[in-house]
């Protein structure tokens, strides 16, 4: 059953959206958090654990320096202050995905504390989001619920757990109350969480993998008349791993709060899930400001002591911040303020990146990625990084046309078998044999009869109107099925017919 | 009852190294007494949880054959090699059973070593087994552990003191020269009081908990139990050092222990009597025996000063909220879900969070269940403050009475515990009564110092051993061993030979009713 909803414009009328974010980001580093295990993604469950990361008794933890000096980067490029003493604290929970019963993480003082990110939205202006911390905790296992028709716990017959992901660093990012935002509220968020996950694969502390969970979103929304100072209840929309899921979860949200509001009934503080499927939240678990974790300092470990010096020889590593890079490669590709910023609200700049960098113009990489390619992803629902092409399928399908194997239309098809899983785009050519006919005496016969077809046509180009080959050059594509090269055709036409060029 | 179990460490540790027996005789010798006397749950000491008979001998075998070969295979040995020693069973063994004392482990293998026990192997000491103690070293009789009571070898109806019962009462009975404790509120000391052994609580950080099951991880500390203060220095040294895997391991830890013990003196030293660890609420023959101490050291050219530390006496409310609070977190883990025992619900719906409960209402027993709700109660919101708060300051204020007192005194002294061993059962139902075994105890562990508790006679009234504690500050572990050497040298000297020559003759356990 879905919610009511009312419409966007509707909601915007009558309410003030106002937001905040949770983003937890996995850093990379090659160990976990509080053991020596490996910090590796997609291994055979449970192979990448110890017995720190199991909870056996009798294990203390240690806490990862290069985890926490990605944090301390992390906080550096989000504009924080960084604490130059900081505790862990144990939260307690009861749950299987957590082998302790309790996550070590911070309570009250986080690492890194009052900073800000200045967000660019699609029209060019610059929305600023405070962000109030950034702390370092641990991720949990990941459970699977089994035999159930949802995947989800309820109805399941039975659940795995795998422990691999137990104890993997997080950096958890939250903002303050984000006022303001009014319409603009959906695409702030997809935005905003762009904007993180650009500075955090920038800064090398993640790998920044949306779909591997390496960043994900908890969205808080709540609504208020406009002139109300105090926030209305907020939900939580829970683990939303895309930015378009950001966007239409929090216009969802936006729309679902808005109708609730409307019929004079009130919003229960809860956390949401998020369904792609539905493109709606269903209600999670309620959730209190008064949930009781019972915090208190975690005494395993000492204070993270960070002194000026460690500080900031770690700022004299930060890279190239991300709009200095964005200025660059502008000019580096020679596009045009909208099409740079269509390329970054795409999400496809590092793609394109790295498309170039792997031997195509920044045209050529432009021309895919913000066309077959963002064309296919909207067609699928899904962000164009999140289709599967990589820039070397783009660099080598470029080079295929460059060389004539292929022509564009071709080019479609070839990549509708890379993403079908054949192989690279060369196999892909050689087992649907796609290769453009290139036999100029397979071609003439059709050029003929092409040509015989259309006599009145073949008159007007004799007489000189040598636009008019188009039709020719469409029929003998049509008997050819688009595997001629049409640049060879049109000169086998004119040639035929004696007409110069 | 064969002469070679009698003896010290030390003093094996020199005939193994001279070759005037071996290891396997050694440890052949202690485990034939185990086998005499240990008994079972319902009868004899019943120190061991479990009897680690084939490794203990193949490991004194390794040492003799080691021995036998001479060169460097020789020279190499550490010169505890082929010493046995007991383990307390919350320390995790590989190869044999860790139970806590809980039922919640029966049957729980290790699949790694603790710190201390990878140090015990690679010295080569034979590991007799595992011993007994309060289910997860909550308690201060040992009548918490979930597989029976250990009885105290001094007299068979008497308590041997908790949570490491097992582990004194162990040595008190000649059944291993030395063993392995947990100190986190007088674990180690007060078993050390009631037994008539020598028991050392090290400077918080001075020797690894990894692998040592966490009751209080702020206060808890392992240490040596043994029958003379330099056995002690002999296995404090060697568990001691820096771990990698503990983050409140200190990087430079008390050195010179041995040393300390084996040139013992206390001309010019200030001992300072604590006012407020006396008096009202000690046993009268504690006391006297005290007094005795106090007058030795004196007489050995030692100043006697008294101190007060005013706050000693909230420590023992400070504790008993910030060790549930530690407690009611650390045992969070033990809920059927991965390792230990699991317990379905016997009807309703088999969920989650019911198999955790069962698991838990089933694995424990009430005192561990009385802290785990003490404890979340203390650390919940709203409560904090008031509670687990409060208690972080007085800690402060404790640690702040011995930066004082230190500033008048050397080493500060006290009888170990009020009392001298009470009976099985007499203080089973008042835990408030219980908990006051510890009153002397527990400021060392809240403010991280080392304390070391050494026979100081035996009560007129009942004829039962007292302790003397000395404590010192961080870090100072040596004048432990420094003072306790002198005041023991001086006290066999008066006894005529160690208090355990006084202690009654044991009857093998083939022979004695079911307690």
């Amino acid at each position: 059953m879905t919610d009511a909803t009312l419409s966007f414009d509707v909601a915007m009328e009558k309410f003030d959206p106002v937001l905040g974010f949770e983003v937890h980001v996995e850093l990379n580093t090659a160990t976990k958090m509080f053991s020596s295990a490996p910090n590796v993604f997609g291994d055979e469950p449970n192979t990448n654990v110890n017995e720190v990361d199991l909870g056996l008794p009798g294990v203390l933890p240690v806490v990862n320096r290069k985890a926490v000096e990605s944090s301390i980067k992390i906080g550096l490029a989000l504009n924080c202050k960084i604490a130059e003493s900081c505790t862990f604290a144990r939260k307690h929970y009861f749950y299987p995905d957590t082998p302790k019963n309790f996550q070590t993480s911070q309570y009250d003082d986080p690492i890194a504390y009052d900073g800000h990110l200045d967000v660019v939205l699609s029209d060019g202006s610059i929305f600023r989001v405070e962000i109030e911390r950034a702390h370092m905790e641990e991720d949990a296992g990941k459970l699977t619920h089994m035999g159930g028709a949802t995947g989800r716990i309820q109805g399941a017959d039975f659940s795995l757990v795998d422990y691999n992901r137990a104890g993997v660093p997080l950096v958890e990012i939250v903002t303050k109350p984000i006022e303001g935002a009014g319409s603009r509220a959906p695409e702030l968020a997809k935005a905003y969480v762009a904007a993180v996950r650009e500075i955090v694969k920038n800064l090398g502390v993640s790998d920044a993998k949306m779909e591997r969970g390496n960043v994900r979103c908890d969205a808080n929304v709540s609504l208020r008349p406009y002139g109300q100072e105090k926030f209305g209840t907020r939900s939580e929309t829970k683990n939303v791993n895309s930015l378009r899921a950001v966007e239409n979860a929090v216009r969802f949200e936006i729309q679902r709060h808005a109708a609730v509001l409307d019929s004079g009934n009130t919003i229960v503080q809860e956390t949401r899930h998020w369904h792609e499927d539905t493109k709606s939240t269903t209600s999670g678990r309620p959730k209190s400001d008064a949930d009781d974790y019972r915090y208190f300092p975690e005494p395993d470990l000492l204070p993270i002591l960070a002194t000026p010096a460690w500080v900031e020889s770690l700022r004299a590593e930060l890279p190239e911040p991300p709009a200095a890079r964005r200025k660059r490669l502008q000019a580096d590709w020679g596009y045009t303020d909208l099409e740079f910023r269509d390329v970054v609200n795409a999400g496809v700049m590092d793609e394109i990146e790295e498309t170039v960098a792997a031997g195509a113009s920044a045209a050529v990489a432009r021309k895919w990625w913000m066309g077959e390619i963002a064309r296919r992803a909207k067609l699928a629902d899904v962000d164009p990084v999140g289709l599967g092409v990589t820039p070397a399928v783009v660099v080598e399908l470029d080079a295929l046309i460059r060389s004539g194997a292929i022509n564009d239309k071709l080019a479609r098809e070839v990549l509708d078998g890379v993403l079908a899983g054949e192989g690279a785009p060369a196999e892909v050519v050689q087992t649907r044999g796609l290769a453009v006919v290139s036999d100029d005496g397979a071609l003439q016969s059709a050029i003929d009869t092409a040509l015989a077809a259309q006599p009145e046509v073949a008159d007007k180009i004799r007489a000189g109107k040598i636009q008019a080959v188009g039709a020719i050059v469409g029929g003998v594509m049509k008997v050819t099925k688009g595997q001629a090269d049409a640049g060879r055709v049109r000169e086998l036409i004119l040639k035929t017919l004696g007409v110069e060029a | 009852m064969t002469e070679l179990i009698k003896h010290s460490a030390a003093t094996l540790a020199a005939m193994l190294a001279a070759k005037d027996v071996s290891a396997v005789e050694v440890t052949q010798a202690h485990l034939d007494r185990i086998a005499a006397v240990d008994g079972d749950a319902d009868r004899g000491v019943h120190a061991f949880l479990h009897v680690n008979t084939d490794e203990a001998l193949a490991v004194a075998a390794d040492v003799d054959g080691r021995r036998a070969r001479g060169g460097a295979d020789a020279e190499d040995l550490h010169e505890m090699a082929g010493v046995p020693i007991a383990v307390k069973d919350l320390i995790v063994t590989v190869g044999q059973p860790t139970t806590a004392g809980s039922r919640i482990l029966q049957g729980w293998h290790s699949p790694y070593d603790a710190t201390v026990v990878k140090k015990l192997r690679t010295a080569r000491m034979p590991i007799l087994g595992k011993t007994n103690l309060d289910e997860f070293a909550m308690g201060s009789s040992t009548e918490h552990s979930a597989y029976g009571p250990t009885r105290n070898p001094w007299d068979l109806d008497r308590i041997p003191g908790g949570s490491g019962g097992g582990s004194a009462a162990a040595v008190a009975a000649f059944e291993a020269p030395l063993a392995l404790g947990t100190d986190t509120g007088g674990s180690i000391r007060q078993p050390g009081a009631v037994t008539g052994t020598v028991g050392v609580k090290p400077t918080y950080g001075g020797v690894s908990r990894y692998g040592a099951i966490a009751m209080a991880s702020s206060l808890d500390q392992i240490g040596p139990v043994s029958r003379t203060v330099l056995d002690a220095a002999l296995l404090h040294e060697l568990i001691g050092g820096h771990d990698p895997h503990d983050s409140t391991s200190l990087t430079d830890p008390s050195t010179g222990l041995v040393a300390a013990a084996r040139t013992g003196n206390v001309q010019g030293l200030r001992i300072g009597v604590v006012k407020e660890l006396g008096g009202e609420g000690y046993q009268a023959g504690v006391l006297a025996r005290f007094n005795e101490s106090l007058d030795l050291l004196r007489d050995a050219g030692a100043e006697i000063v008294e101190v007060s530390c005013p706050n000693f006496v909230y420590a023992l409310g400070a504790y008993y909220l910030i060790m549930p609070s530690e407690a009611s977190s650390n045992l969070a883990k033990f809920d059927g879900v991965r390792f230990g025992l699991r317990t379905l619900p016997k009807d309703g719906p088999m969920t989650i969070e019911r198999v955790m409960a069962s698991t838990r209402a089933a694995g424990f027993g009430d005192e561990v269940k009385r802290r785990i709700i003490l404890g979340t109660y203390a650390l919940s919101a709203g409560y904090y403050d008031a509670y687990y708060g409060s208690a972080q300051k007085v800690r402060t204020l404790i640690q702040r009475d011995f930066d004082a007192a230190f500033t008048q005194a050397d080493v500060l002294i006290s009888p170990t515990s009020p009392t001298t061993a009470f009976r099985l059962g007499e203080k089973l139902d008042d835990p408030l009564a219980m908990y006051l075994n510890d009153v002397a105890t527990i400021p060392a562990n809240m403010a991280g110092v080392p304390g070391l508790s050494i026979p100081g006679g035996l009560a007129d009234e009942d004829g039962l051993p007292v302790g003397i504690q000395l404590l010192a500050p961080a870090r100072e572990d040596a004048r432990l061993y420094r003072v306790g050497a002198v005041l023991e040298g001086l006290l066999e000297e008066s006894w005529g030979g160690p208090i355990l020559n006084m202690a009654p003759e044991l009857v093998a356990t083939q022979t004695m009713e079911a307690k």
